[in-house]
């Protein structure tokens, strides 16, 4: 490696070709710097997304009930039903693979008037009734105060989690609402927490920092619902399935209240693991792009690369016959080429690595001073080890590189190497 | 030492086949001076690379050192050069690259010796040629004798059995061509065979054995006056 004969070799032809040198290092510089660049900018656009899902539950599922599209057991089509506690109960004990399942309630009609007051306060807001499990899957931001308790369900509580807008509307600046009471149509209810948004960008529904959370035993009592449920959030275990997840829990259903058993129409679903994975492959997807646009462009590179120690060959035929006949045996003559391509790769391509990381660095550097909190910048990044294994990639490609140019000039017989003139 | 029977080589270029050694035999002994001369296409370049095991022949046999030269691998045919044969050209064929120690050096380097000991020896060399006070220098800031010389030096260092020199006067002028063939003697006095290929009859002269080929074989032989 460190033999001064070789390398004395290598660099005379580098310096006696200095613009050539440099015309053909620079396709592999380009190319592994856009492939820095690319994958930096990846890993940004990476965490953007998975910072868009935040805490959401993703293996998850939502149900609702719609109407029925077809007759049966006596009953027309276009039957409108609704969910019941004792199916969410039942539901719950019957399939070990769930996790957790959270029915929610919304009142109707709130859009628009004014729905909640607080002495001269009020303001128009959605009103959800829910269970305690509901915020561990599909999380909120707790500031002050908490969640729904399961106290609350059991005693039909009368207590309101607000959002941080209601609140805002509700309250003066440095009011504390906790254990203050607000009226949510016409009935007092007792603030014991406020909520914002979570991690998470997705939202089900409304705006949670404009809807008042209450107990969905109490929704149902002051909202006359008896024991209806709206929709329901579900999440299964790890290791389970979410599709067969909802088969089984749509068959259950179906049976329970009287629907075809073919009637897909009539329970409504949202697989949201399904949509999760979708993006996750994209994601996936992208990652593989960004390595095939990458590589082929660092092959271009590679095949200047390869092009000019042809020609470098070729000119050095001569130099190459007397090394042979003072005894170089074709290992050492192929070698040597292997050796050029090589350090001509992996140097320039060095170049672009250290070059591509400074760029994204500093990115990174202007977006987090100007206080971007877009993660695509701010998170945009190349690690160590794919730095390596863009190193790895260019030596790999050295090799194929000179090794064309190195079976060539073996195939000259020594001979005809001298001869040339 | 150097022994050929029946040699025949062939030239295949495209459909025309040219046949250039044509059943040769020669015997050469251990610390002969011997040149060769004959008209061009009388085939002595080709005799020369078989010699020097740079290319193979078609028919016969090559014996050198009592050892059979056929059929040889590159890696083997290299290892052959590098212990037994030492090479004198025409145009000299320095790495313009190198000083002239390193190039006097550089069969050394194929045999693994040490940079440190290989350049001392080849000072050693230098300074015989009276060269060692330009062993840094490179080969373009070399007259074309100084160049021979270390080429000369170069052929020597791998302490060879044989060393063959193809024209080694054909680019210098004539008191350097005899100062050459001086050197050649000299070196051919501690023991080691000598083959010059030349077309020039006063440096075949300074040999002991002149061969004379044509058409492919030898057609007479003459033994110095020496």
């Amino acid at each position: 490696m460190f033999d001064k004969e070789k390398w004395q070799e290598i660099f005379s032809s580098l310096k006696n070709n200095k613009m050539r040198t440099t015309l053909t290092v620079f396709g592999v510089f380009w190319g592994i710097f856009m492939l820095i660049i690319m994958l930096g900018l990846g890993m940004g656009f990476k965490s953007m997304i998975q910072e868009g899902f935040g805490d959401f539950a993703t293996n998850s599922l939502l149900i609702w009930p719609q109407q029925t599209t077809k007759a049966y057991k006596g009953f027309p089509r276009n039957r409108r039903y609704m969910f019941t506690n004792e199916d969410v109960q039942t539901i719950k004990e019957k399939f070990p693979e769930i996790e957790f399942i959270a029915p929610k309630l919304r009142a109707f009609g709130s859009e628009g008037a004014n729905n909640a007051t607080r002495g001269t306060k009020t303001g128009a807001f959605s009103v959800e009734g829910t269970f305690p499990e509901y915020n561990l899957i599909d999380p909120s931001k707790i500031i002050s105060g908490r969640f729904v308790n399961n106290v609350d369900i059991k005693e039909y509580k009368k207590v309101a989690v607000i959002g941080k807008y209601v609140k805002d509307v509700l309250f003066d600046k440095d009011e504390n609402p906790i254990g203050e009471y607000i009226k949510i149509n016409g009935i007092y209810f007792q603030v014991v927490g406020v909520l914002t948004k979570g991690a998470s960008n997705i939202s089900l529904g409304s705006d949670k920092d404009r809807s008042i959370v209450i107990p969905l035993t109490t929704f149902q009592k002051v909202y006359n619902r008896g024991n209806e449920v709206g929709f329901c959030a579900v999440t299964a275990v790890k290791e389970a399935n979410i599709a067969q997840v909802q088969q089984k829990i749509n068959t259950f259903l179906r049976s329970r209240h009287s629907i075809a058993p073919d009637d897909e129409q009539a329970v409504g679903g949202f697989n949201l693991a399904k949509e999760f994975k979708k993006i996750f492959k994209m994601i996936t997807g992208i990652g593989i792009l960004i390595w095939i646009v990458g590589t082929a462009t660092l092959l271009a590179g590679v095949i200047g690369v390869s092009n000019i120690m042809l020609v470098v060959v070729k000119e050095r035929t001569k130099e190459i016959g007397i090394q042979r006949a003072l005894g170089a045996t074709p290992f050492k003559i192929m070698n040597n080429i292997i050796t050029e391509a090589i350090f001509l790769t992996a140097s320039s391509g060095y170049m672009g690595i250290v070059l591509g990381v400074g760029v994204i660095e500093l990115i990174k550097m202007i977006a987090n001073n100007s206080g971007s909190d877009n993660p695509f910048f701010t998170h945009a990044g190349v690690n160590l080890n794919v730095a390596l294994m863009a190193l790895f990639i260019l030596v790999i490609f050295g090799v194929f590189a000179g090794f064309i140019p190195a079976k060539r000039a073996i195939s000259i017989k020594p001979i005809d190497a001298l001869r040339d003139e | 030492m150097i022994e050929l029977k029946g040699l025949h080589k062939s030239y295949i270029t495209g459909n025309n086949k040219l046949h250039v050694l044509k059943g040769l035999d020669l015997i050469i002994e251990q610390g002969e001076l011997i040149s060769v001369m004959g008209s061009s296409g009388s085939g002595k370049s080709t005799l020369l690379n078989v010699l020097g095991i740079l290319d193979s022949y078609d028919e016969g046999y090559y014996k050198l050192n009592n050892t059979l030269m056929n059929n040889l691998t590159e890696k083997k045919a290299a290892h052959y050069r590098n212990n037994m044969i030492g090479f004198v050209f025409q145009s000299f064929n320095l790495i313009s690259f190198k000083n002239a120690m390193e190039n006097v050096a550089l069969p050394l380097y194929y045999q693994g010796v040490s940079r440190k000991k290989r350049n001392q020896i080849a000072l050693e060399y230098l300074d015989r040629m009276g060269l060692k006070e330009w062993a840094d220098h490179m080969p373009n800031e070399l007259s074309g004798g100084q160049m021979q010389r270390v080429a000369i030096a170069r052929s020597m260092i791998s302490k060879p059995k044989v060393i063959l020199a193809d024209e080694p006067t054909g680019a210098l002028d004539s008191t350097t061509s005899l100062e050459v063939m001086d050197l050649f003697r000299e070196i051919n006095s501690s023991g080691i065979t000598i083959i010059i290929v030349t077309h020039e009859k006063d440096i075949s002269e300074k040999t002991d054995r002149i061969i004379y080929l044509k058409d492919g074989i030898i057609e007479s032989e003459f033994i110095s006056k020496n």
